[in-house]
């Protein structure tokens, strides 16, 4: 009889080409999906090598992170952008990989379009130049980010070298109090890990709150773990799991569906099996939460005050948060509430989903955003665009007076146009808030699309029962 | 890449926590398509300070980066070690780094040595007080020296990374003399997994 293994042993174990003593094991990747950013100097080292891609058919590819939110009819105006997509359009055609351009349906941030068309399944490994890859987790695959040369490995050889890592189990029980999403549920881990908690593991996110998450939810929640350092999160794939693939366009179907099925059930930790890190969380005192500093780990509740760098025992986190505060115009004891917010900004692989956009249009319908407040709300790709438009939500958005525009990374990371000015302040629904991060001297807080919603709205930072 | 054996020099002290890789590189630089020329994007958002620790000139010419703990945090950008080598830098210490930049290091031969807080915060001392002081870092015996300190301490260094480092070798020939069991892998590969047309 085998020993008893957790989730993300058994989909390495059912991965694994080869294994050597004191080497790391040779994965087999099943899905490896491609951008614009981490791929030219990969595919330019194929050309180099005169080698080719193994299996173009288990490869996909879009553009998202450069590509701007208005006028995508016209050629994109920054040229170093418009050259890298250029470049990712002709290597993709070179190799024969399946490639989205802007203006198609399909296009979109490469972690939200995986799922949406069903390429995203249980017990996957899956890779992507792109550290936010962990979204796939939520399915009950093994994903995690690469860099780039790696992704030259996997195109030339469909297989990734990795060493062993070890295994974290995240335990969130109870029921969360209304208002608070799987948003809050990962800035509440976030909280609780640090940024580095999970360096060298595997999490795996467990327990009655992850389990009454929808699919999209859950993404939110895996899409965050390389925040607090882990290589990647996964949650046990459920009915809930198998009711969202059902029918989706690459989902398996016929005898095929029930053959998966039958695998994907046996996707569960064993009983008994032994993670080597555990961190227990109280759902019930997960309330709204945003970040007050320049890394995501500094994280409080919105119903907080800033918090003072004396608060903080470890010298360093102490030094830390100095800094931050320094960085971000903050004063500490100033309750989050009273702190006045330039800009919103809506989107992301983390937020950026329908459901996303429903619950920051339950906030704004009827509403008016305040006067002066800059606001962008940015779908993760064309179809959920289309369903947005087709339930009326981007009217609801425009009538109250946010901007509402195509698919992408946007803000998430400023590659294009969308900026924020030195010192301006955003709460944005997207992963980092490092210095930075959303365009040079900008200052970026973390928040769910509620309170997103309801900060644009109220101009300061505020949950939609506070409106 | 290059076979490295021994990093031998001065360093830089950067005595920040959690620097990350969009410090280390912004994203404006990632636009490029080319694999040189990021020396210039290295933690450009601070190059502009003069008291800026790399813009001092008694840190002039060190190859060795002296970073706080979590450096190189945040996203999976290649980039950032490109920029660190290409500025002159052939390794970083550090008491803990963020994993997808330690990894991208051992593509590239840029040696991350991880060592305790307290030799970290030593080093970090003894170089702000002394910037000519010398640090020898092994590969082959995984050590990092500073005779001046009478210090030396090793580092982990697994068995695979460091026969790539000391021999140069591409991680993708040494796969693909694997071919024959990736092919028997595949044949093995349940039907109902997806492909993308
Ligand atoms: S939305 Fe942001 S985090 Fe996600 S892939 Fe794009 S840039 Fe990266």
């Amino acid at each position: 009889m085998d020993a008893k293994k957790t989730l993300s042993e058994k989909v390495w174990a059912d991965h694994v080409v080869k294994a050597e003593d004191g080497q790391p094991d040779l994965l087999y990747i099943d899905l490896h999906l491609v951008h614009e950013v981490t791929s030219p100097q990969a595919f330019d080292g194929l050309r180099q090598t005169g080698r080719t891609v193994r299996r173009p058919e288990l490869t996909i590819s879009t553009e998202d992170h450069n590509v701007p939110t208005e006028d995508i009819d016209k050629p994109i105006a920054d040229e170093i952008s418009a050259k890298q997509v250029d470049t990712l359009r002709r290597n993709t055609a070179e190799f024969g990989i399946t490639h989205y351009p802007m203006g198609d349906i399909n296009q979109g941030i490469v972690h939200v379009i995986g799922p949406e068309q069903g390429m995203t399944q249980p017990g996957m490994t899956i890779v992507c130049g792109d550290s936010h890859t962990s979204t796939h987790g939520a399915f009950g695959a093994l994903a995690f980010g690469i860099g780039t040369s790696e992704v030259e490995h996997v195109l030339a050889t469909q297989t990734l070298l990795q060493p062993a890592q070890e295994t974290m189990a995240i335990t969130i029980d109870g029921e969360l109090p209304t208002g608070s999403t799987a948003k809050d549920v990962v800035l509440a881990v976030l909280a609780a890990c640090d940024t580095g908690g999970g360096i060298g593991a595997i999490a795996e996110f467990r327990g009655s709150v992850i389990e009454a998450l929808s699919m999209e939810g859950r993404m939110t929640v895996c899409n965050m773990s390389i925040e607090f350092g882990a290589k990647a999160g996964m949650i046990a794939p459920d009915d809930t799991t198998f009711a969202y693939l059902e029918g989706r366009p690459h989902a398996p179907k016929g005898a095929d569906w029930e053959a998966a099925l039958d695998a994907w059930r046996q996707l569960r930790t064993d009983e008994g099996a032994s993670f080597d890190r555990e961190v227990v969380i109280d759902g019930a005192g997960i309330t709204p939460h945003v970040t007050w500093g320049t890394n995501p780990g500094q994280v409080i509740k919105l119903a907080d005050n800033v918090p003072s760098p004396d608060m903080f025992e470890d010298p360093v986190a102490r030094d830390a948060a100095g800094r931050a505060l320094e960085y971000m115009g903050l004063t500490a004891g100033t309750p989050m509430r009273d702190v006045p917010v330039d800009t919103v900004f809506i989107g992301s692989c983390t937020n950026s989903r329908i459901e996303d956009l429903r619950a920051a249009a339950e906030v704004a319908k009827g509403r008016k955003v305040k006067d002066g407040m800059r606001t962008l709300v940015v779908p993760g790709s064309g179809h959920v665009k289309a369903q947005a438009e087709q339930e009326g939500l981007d009217k609801i958005f425009v009538d109250a007076g946010f901007d509402w525009r195509e698919p992408g990374c946007s803000m998430c990371l400023a590659m294009n146009p969308d900026k924020l000015t030195e010192g301006e302040r955003s709460a944005s629904t997207s992963n980092r808030n490092f210095e930075g991060r959303q365009g040079r001297g900008g200052r970026t807080h973390l928040v769910s699309p509620a309170v997103a919603a309801a900060t644009a709205i109220a101009g300061t930072f505020a949950s939609p029962e506070d409106l | 890449m290059e076979p490295v054996h021994i990093v031998q020099g001065t360093a830089v002290p950067l005595d920040r926590s959690d620097v990350d890789t969009d410090q280390i590189i912004p994203s404006d630089w990632l636009k490029r398509v080319e694999r040189t020329g990021f020396e210039k994007g290295l933690f450009s958002e601070w190059r502009d300070d003069p008291d800026f620790v790399m813009n001092q000139e008694q840190y002039a010419g060190a190859n060795i980066l002296l970073g706080g703990p979590n450096f190189g945090t945040g996203s999976s950008r290649e980039h950032a070690v490109w920029a660190i080598q290409q500025y002159g830098f052939a390794a970083v210490v550090s008491s803990r780094f963020g994993p997808i930049f330690r990894n991208n290091s051992s593509k590239n031969g840029l040696v991350a040595v991880e060592v305790s807080p307290e030799v970290s915060d030593q080093l970090m001392r003894a170089v702000e007080t002394d910037p000519t002081m010398e640090l020898i870092i092994d590969v082959e015996r995984r050590t990092l020296e500073a005779p001046a300190l009478d210090l030396e301490v090793g580092f982990e260094l697994s068995d695979s990374v460091q026969h790539r480092f000391l021999n140069g070798l591409d991680d993708i020939g040494i796969t693909m003399q694997a071919g024959d069991d990736i092919s028997a892998f595949e044949a093995e590969r349940p039907g109902f997994k997806p492909v993308t047309r």
